[in-house]
């Protein structure tokens, strides 16, 4: 009897599976509640709205038994603007451009150290506790801004989703550990504290930041493309000293 | 908003015809960001209408990583076989990025602060 009420909603489910609109409206309708939630507890570390948005939608898959390729089919359509936003970051470093031409060698400096440290160190550190060569990989890129470093992966013979994925946790987890880190290396510069962030926890961390600091924002945004295009350019030499 | 997302496209179509053609190993992505802000800076700024599709589309940069963030459902069993190597390589090597690009730049500042020390 009830299966027989319900065949026409099964039917309903499954042609959605099909169709890119319940990826899309989903993912938008929980990044809004996200959001919401987030401005209650006040734009703490542990709430971010994109670590809350991704927790609720893995849960809801595995839940309802759907497969990331029937999410995918309609969360596409955000993903792309990946590409387009990456070209943006060049708006606000234009509007930064005068701070950053006057500090050019302190932020090439620390910008190029951080890289490398970022990637060398999780590279070395995975390959030391025997980790596959694609997870070593596709560590690497993962202080950088998700488009950026799901191509660098790709280019390099890693796994892009899981290289993505990594970039998430560590965006996550830069945004938890900032706070208490620069209180204990005493950096209290807001231009080194935006710089840090998105050099080592990219967007993710700099939209945190932002809420902390207008001036730490910037520099994390600067962070932001200049670390994706010093990885960029990086990484594969150092896959080839490390011979990986 | 459509010129001002033509303008990031045409320019992310740019990056990427160079990259392929020249096989780089920049992201097509990022040659576009290089593009513009060179066409940035020889213009005097960008048109009201571009700050303001760009300034959109990064207040919402967070929205943009939540469809690959979720791609973890099907790189479970790659995360689980190789736990104990992510939970160290990952937070000690954000940690050491994080310390080493914010101490640098910060001994850079207070040297600056303080020119005749």
């Amino acid at each position: 009897m009830h299966s027989l009420h319900l065949l026409p909603l099964f039917h309903i489910w499954v042609y959605l599976q099909t169709q890119p609109l319940l990826g899309l409206t989903l993912t938008l309708c929980v990044w809004e509640a996200a959001r919401f939630i987030d401005g209650l507890a006040g734009h703490t570390a542990l709430t971010n709205p994109a670590v809350i948005t991704i927790t609720i939608l893995v849960a809801l898959l595995l839940l309802t038994h759907t497969s990331y390729q029937a999410y995918f089919t309609g969360a596409m359509y955000i993903h792309f603007l990946l590409g387009p936003a990456t070209v943006a970051l060049a708006v606000p470093m234009h509007a930064n451009w005068q701070a950053i031409r006057k500090n050019f060698i302190p932020i090439s400096t620390a910008i190029i150290a951080g890289s490398l440290t970022a990637a060398g160190s999780a590279m070395l550190i995975a390959h030391l506790m025997g980790a596959p060569r694609a997870i070593e990989v596709s560590l690497g890129p993962k202080s950088v801004t998700t488009p950026i470093a799901m191509g660098i992966s790709q280019q390099l013979g890693g796994i892009p989703t899981l290289t993505a994925v990594f970039v998430i946790i560590t965006g996550m987890f830069g945004i938890l550990v900032s706070s208490p880190l620069f209180r204990l290396c005493r950096v209290t510069d807001w231009r080194a504290r935006g710089l840090a962030v998105g050099v080592a926890a990219h967007g993710l961390g700099t939209a945190h930041m932002l809420t902390l600091s207008e001036t730490a924002g910037a520099f994390g945004g600067l962070a932001i493309g200049l670390n994706g295009v010093a990885t960029s350019v990086l990484l594969p030499l150092l896959v080839s000293i490390f011979g990986i | 908003m459509v010129r001002a997302l033509a303008i990031l496209l045409l320019c992310q179509l740019a990056g990427t015809i160079v990259q392929q053609g020249t096989g780089l190993p920049v992201p097509g992505p990022v040659l576009g960001l290089v593009l513009l802000l060179v066409i940035l800076l020889r213009t005097g700024g960008p048109a009201a209408e571009l700050r303001e599709t760009s300034q959109g589309l990064l207040k919402h940069l967070g929205l943009l990583f939540v469809p690959a963030g979720v791609g973890v459902v099907s790189e479970l069993p790659a995360l689980r076989e190789n736990a104990l190597a992510l939970l160290v390589a990952i937070p000690v090597s954000t940690m050491l990025g994080i310390a080493v690009t914010g101490v640098i730049m910060q001994w850079f500042m207070n040297r600056e602060a303080r020119p005749n020390a």
